[in-house]
């Protein structure tokens, strides 16, 4: 039995639809609105401002914080306890290595740009909503960038390569594997990859060359948002 | 911009605000939407002027406690997320966030708003518990009102899951069309005294300058579940006694709000 027709009645390579809206936060310097799907994530930026405790910081750069939390009733089952767990620890270090590739902190000695992502409810591919979410709060907040990173989940399903899973298709009851990957959008480069699951190498390549092509579709989307706020009147 | 006390005292003096509002009046615009997290049971979005929260009501089967074995429960939690001030950091919930949860818990559970002997399933065994959590998007003062006007909105619009009675196993996925047992609907309103005029939903600047504030909690009828002063100055029985009138008079206006909002 193979995996012909998906769960949600999408295309192979077709995302759920997705929604940004930049800056809906104004307290912070920038701040974005990410949804695809069921999957909704908040990003605010705050700073380059002063890092304490003072060891940490560096004087030749600013350094990149990222911290990503599910809220407590975003979960597909029983309430989330709040707190620092282990899940969420390694989420926040996956998204800054992503994430720093494409900052220029040089200009900002001794101080740090802090990220936070919270997500009120959620439906598979969260980190990647994160990432997507990030990037645009990033640029929101005007700090010097490379490239817009842009992330979605890949990966197979009893023997389909399918872009953006669901939920429903991460619990397939067959072999899955779920690849979250987030790309550079200009040079095409992979900045975040993570599987688990089973996969043949074969079908990772293809997997991650959908990748490429879905993160176009999210890039679009990211500055179509960012050029709404930033529209200029004529 | 910066503003000190001195400047938010004398136009209270005149009775006048940084942003042209009068004492008693509400920022706008006031828009409150449900079901904005379909993983939660209820859940809710307020916006106050600037001041955004999200509250969300999880259920979940748990043991009764021994002093009130025919008895479900609440949980009120409240996190000032880092996401919404630049004030806030990343932690445990600090002493602000907890007195935030406190009074709007103490606001629902003293009202017993929640027929808690109609979420027992099996006397001494097994109830249903209900947590909202109160989660800050943008804190631009006020949080008290805009969290209680959520919660409220987020138990209104609560929907139980679909479980099984045998097996005692909730699906979450499904829900039921069957709301909570609300009996009564407690909305808090906090009144600040700067100096010897009375102030409501003060923005972020104006919350730094007040000398007293008054939280009172109250349902349809004026009664009111939950009192909370804060503040350094301390308050005359006729200066309560003026808090109280304003703060009826402006939870009436506020039940006017979210009842106009469920209606849509």
């Amino acid at each position: 039995m193979a995996y012909t027709q998906r769960i949600d009645g999408r295309k192979v390579d077709e995302l759920r639809p997705m929604e940004a809206k930049v800056g809906m936060i104004p307290n912070a310097d920038g701040s974005a609105y990410f949804k695809i799907g069921n999957t909704i994530a908040y990003a605010a930026v705050y700073g380059p401002r002063e890092l304490y405790p003072r060891f940490l910081q560096n004087p030749k750069t600013g350094i990149l914080r990222c911290h990503y939390n599910m809220m407590p009733f975003s979960g597909s089952g029983e309430r989330i306890r709040p707190g620092n767990k282990r899940r969420a620890q390694e989420i926040s270090m996956v998204m800054n290595n992503a994430l720093s590739l494409v900052l220029d902190l040089t200009a900002f000695p001794n101080s740090v740009v802090d990220v936070f992502v919270e997500l009120p409810q959620t439906d598979a591919g969260t980190r990647c909503a994160a990432i997507s979410a990030a990037s645009i709060a990033l640029a929101d907040a005007g700090i010097p960038m490379k490239d817009m990173v842009s992330s979605v989940a890949v990966g197979q399903v009893d023997g389909t390569v399918v872009a953006d899973l669901s939920y429903g298709e991460e619990s397939y009851p067959a072999i899955v594997s779920d690849i979250p990957v987030a790309i550079l959008n200009n040079t095409k480069e992979i900045c975040l990859l993570q599987m688990d699951g089973e996969i043949s190498k074969e079908s990772l390549i293809k997997a991650l060359e959908l990748a490429q092509t879905a993160t176009a579709q999210i890039y679009d989307l990211q500055i179509k948002a960012l050029k709404e706020k930033y529209r200029v009147e004529k | 911009m910066i503003v000190n006390k001195e400047t938010i005292f004398n136009l209270a003096l005149q009775n006048k605000r940084l942003d042209q509002r009068n004492l008693e009046e509400y920022r706008r615009p006031i828009v409150i939407e449900t079901n904005i997290s379909k993983t939660a049971e209820g859940s809710a979005r307020v916006q106050i002027g600037k001041t955004v929260i999200l509250a969300g009501v999880k259920l979940s089967i748990e043991k009764t406690y021994n002093d009130t074995p025919d008895e479900g429960g609440i949980m009120v939690n409240a996190e000032l997320t880092p996401l919404s001030s630049p004030e806030y950091e990343p932690g445990p919930p600090g002493m602000y966030a907890i007195e935030l949860a406190r009074v709007i818990d103490r606001g629902i559970r003293e009202a017993k708003t929640i027929n808690l002997k109609k979420l027992c399933l099996e006397p001494g065994e097994k109830a249903w518990f209900v947590s909202i959590d109160l989660i800050t998007v943008n804190d631009d003062g006020n949080l008290f009102d805009a969290a209680g006007l959520a919660a409220l909105a987020a138990l209104k619009s609560a929907r139980f899951p679909v479980h099984d009675p045998a097996t005692g196993v909730i699906d979450y996925k499904n829900k039921t069309d069957q709301p909570l047992p609300l009996v009564k609907e407690p909305l808090p309103v906090t009144v600040y005294k700067i100096r010897d005029s009375l102030m409501i939903d003060p923005t972020k600047e104006e919350e730094k300058a007040y000398e007293a504030r008054l939280t009172a909690a109250m349902d349809e009828k004026g009664i009111i579940s939950a009192l909370q002063k804060g503040g350094e100055a301390p308050l005359s029985l006729e200066f309560v006694s003026k808090m109280l009138d304003l703060a009826a008079e402006k939870s009436k206006f506020l039940r006017e709000q979210l009842e106009q909002a469920l209606k849509r």
